[in-house]
């Protein structure tokens, strides 16, 4: 890497701090509510963004099922909502259960009574989970395609085991959290809206530099080593299952934090969380802001959803032909996503093409390995 | 007795809705290494076919044969679906040939928009959309050869394509003023209604079977048998073979992989089709049909393995037995006092969506054991 391009990479992180930091502080201002929580879902979205980032840009591992840690950690705090609340409610229990003639509380519901617990349950127990899932499936080898609908098929096991039990956790219903109470005040209310609005801002910028760390120095070294050449880190004496095993529950425990943070401010988790074009969606966002880039992924999230409400707003139908053409186009024109386009030689090309900038003479690179050769 | 026979049989009827939708994903995973999001609205199309075929075989001139529309649309479906497939690997595929993980991506851009699609564009134009597609990538190919080697070939095949649009929408709109369904968009499902000799049930040692279920075996036997044949004894099959076992090696051999993945990728699409048809005979049909059936699919192929047909049948009827098993709770009826504890857990997973969280499990469960799969393939790469 050149010296001028470090300085340009640093021009580029500056200059998004700045415009960062400055929305936010403006958004509560300037927008209205309505707009103002959808940029906090939005910006609640781009931390599960940078969890896919740091499992698919980063370790190459291309998860379809990251729904389920995100609608895992929605419920836990969903359900602390709910059990703290429903004191006026028959045999102190939520409200929906009378519905099914549940009378008594089930067992798992129990230890949600303490918000300490619930705290540190939204994001250990989707890494817990997602650790699992991970190690069983890493263990064996099973890589590429396979782990990705393996994925995908635990994302539907989720789904249909979440809107199937209506006696646990009210099915396909879901459990509400806007009429649920929180330090005496109505979780829905435009106070509470405004307060978490701050809460997702500060912690997007919390998982932005932890997410930094994580990549940084030798673990992350060897995540990049995983990717782009997994038998070769094996050979080097590393053993990649323990390091893929980390890196997915701590994309886990991401997509939780980002799932109880958009829970409270749309209102509701439900099975949708897990259905499976919203989990294609997340790494969808990360492609087109640019994967293996951090700031890409929460750009693409916060700027993809705030396209698809406006087009969704106005000419219902295209979406999903806006979508699926994105799809199509991000990953035949602009593998690297739009940041990776801006950070590597993207814009020279473009002056060059239009004779604005000068050619720079190189050999072409070769092609060492060659790519038909390691069929996954 | 009885029961097991009756749990079986709706085991191989689930098994083989499997089996036939998966064929064709498995054929091209095993050749391109690359799975096709897309298989599920393949089917759809397919789905969707039937319901188109059965629409004009009600106009008056084809009423005489109405009882037989159910099997020209089953050619008609891997037709379609075929050519959808080619045109996919020829614009999309073939660019991200060695990186699976995009291509998963971009097929799945592709069913998305296939479902808009088919919501919003009337099958009427949908049809002559297709018919122009067919003509315009295979009139080219039936030129004689003096004409293709010349020099103004480009012009002909211009001139076939401006040909097929032309085709194409006089079709759409024939179709559209003659059947009324077919001329507005519409994102409601619609049924297939089967023809009055596929309707009821038939009874083999005293159970009764409906005829539905029994054509729905009848076409994945045929499947299966048809794609065996054509792998095992033509010359494109033995082309195909060799290529998903060794392409560079196949290559240098003189073997067109470029024809030989356009082949596969359409004949796997069209097997997508075929499967449409056989769905349509299941229930109503809607844009979203096919996403019902293709996780299922991936299982199957998780479960059988690459490049090899057994597995795919094997874990097919697996899976389908399973289900059947475990979603109906057949066991508490053929052990019928087993333990409290036990036969609780049984009426737990007793539902169609808890049946599926359990065969995952197992799935996984199996494949702490043999990660690939049922059959994997042999060899020594260090990448497997």
């Amino acid at each position: 890497m050149s010296l001028s391009k470090i300085k340009f990479d640093k021009k580029i992180v500056l200059s998004f701090w700045i415009i960062l930091i400055a929305l936010i502080i403006a958004a509560p201002t300037l927008l209205p509510v309505f707009r103002l929580n959808l940029l906090g879902r939005y910006l609640s979205l781009s931390i599960v963004a940078l969890g896919v980032d740091l499992i698919w840009g980063y370790t190459g591992l291309l998860s379809l099922g990251q729904g389920i840690f995100f609608a895992l950690g929605g419920y836990c705090a969903a359900m602390y909502l709910q059990i703290t609340s429903s004191s006026e409610f028959p045999n102190n229990i939520p409200e929906f259960f009378a519905l099914y003639g549940v009378e008594k509380l089930p067992f798992f519901w129990e230890p949600f009574r303490s918000p300490v617990f619930t705290f540190f349950a939204i994001w250990i127990i989707p890494a817990l989970v997602a650790g699992l899932i991970g190690f069983l499936v890493f263990r064996n080898r099973i890589k590429g395609v396979y782990f990705s609908i393996l994925t995908q098929a635990s994302l539907l096991v989720f789904f249909n085991f979440f809107n199937g039990q209506q006696k646990l956790i009210n099915g396909t219903n879901g459990l509400k959290t806007d009429v649920t109470q929180l330090f005496g005040q109505m979780v829905g209310s435009e106070s509470m809206q405004r307060l978490f609005f701050w809460i997702t801002a500060i912690l997007v910028i919390a998982a932005w530099f932890f997410a930094k760390w994580v990549v940084k120095g030798r673990f992350g070294n060897i995540l990049i080593g995983i990717r782009d050449d997994e038998p070769r880190v094996r050979f080097t004496g590393y053993n990649p299952v323990i390091f893929k095993t980390i890196i997915f529950s701590i994309a886990g425990g991401l997509a939780g934090i980002s799932g109880a943070l958009y829970t409270v401010q749309s209102g509701i988790v439900s099975p949708q969380f897990m259905t499976v074009p919203f989990s294609i969606e997340m790494v969808i966002w990360v492609a087109v802001g640019g994967r293996g880039t951090l700031l890409g992924a929460i750009l693409g999230a916060v700027f993809i959803n705030y396209a698809k409400s406006l087009v969704s707003e106005a000419l219902p139908a295209s979406w999903m032909f806006i979508q699926g053409g994105l799809f199509i186009l991000v990953v035949t024109a602009l593998p690297e996503g739009v940041l990776g386009w801006i950070q590597g030689d993207g814009p020279r090309n473009l002056l060059q093409r239009f004779g604005l900038k000068r050619k720079i003479e190189t050999y072409p690179s070769l092609e060492v390995n060659n790519k038909e050769g390691n069929n996954e | 007795m009885e029961l097991l026979l009756d749990s079986l049989f709706n085991g191989v009827a689930i098994g083989s809705v499997l089996l036939v939708a998966a064929l064709g994903l498995a054929i091209v995973f095993g050749l391109m290494g690359v799975i096709n999001l897309a298989h599920g609205e393949l089917m759809m199309l397919g789905a969707y076919t039937t319901y188109v075929t059965q629409l004009i075989f009600k106009l008056p001139i084809l009423k005489p044969f109405y009882n037989s529309y159910i099997i020209v649309s089953i050619f008609l479906a891997f037709i379609v679906s075929g050519v959808v497939g080619i045109l996919l690997e020829k614009t999309i595929i073939r660019k991200l040939y060695g990186s699976p993980l995009e291509t998963l991506l971009a097929t799945w851009g592709v069913s998305l928009i296939l479902q808009q699609f088919v919501r919003s564009v009337p099958l009427a134009y949908g049809t002559g959309l297709i018919i122009s597609l067919l003509i315009g990538l295979f009139l080219p190919t039936t030129f004689p050869s003096k004409i293709k080697e010349s020099i103004n070939f480009k012009y002909f095949k211009f001139s076939s394509w401006i040909f097929a649009a032309l085709t194409g929408v006089l079709t759409g709109n024939i179709i559209s003023s003659s059947v009324s369904k077919l001329s507005r968009a519409s994102a409601r499902n619609v049924d297939v209604t089967a023809p009055s000799w596929m309707r009821g049930q038939v009874e083999i040692i005293g159970t009764a079977f409906p005829k539905t279920r029994l054509m729905i075996i009848v076409i994945t036997l045929i499947s299966v048998i048809a794609i065996t044949l054509f792998l095992n004894q033509s010359a494109w099959g033995m082309r195909i073979r060799a290529v998903t076992q060794n392409r560079q090696m196949s290559d240098c051999l003189g073997i067109s992989t470029e024809k030989v993945d356009i082949i596969t990728f359409g004949i796997g699409s069209g097997l997508a089709g075929v499967a449409g048809v056989a769905v349509s005979l299941l229930g109503s049909v809607g844009p979203n049909v096919g996403g019902n059936y293709i996780v299922g699919c991936f299982m199957v192929v998780v479960l059988g393995g690459v490049g090899n047909l057994l597995g795919t049948v094997l874990a097919s009827f697996g899976i389908g037995i399973m289900t059947d098993l475990i979603g109906a709770g057949r066991l508490l009826s053929i052990w019928p006092d087993m333990p409290l504890p036990l036969s609780n857990t049984i009426n737990f997973f007793a539902t169609t969506s808890m049946a599926r969280v359990m065969i995952f499990a197992l799935i996984v469960i199996f494949l702490q054991f043999k990660p690939t799969g049922l059959f994997p393939q042999k060899g020594r790469m260090v990448e497997s």
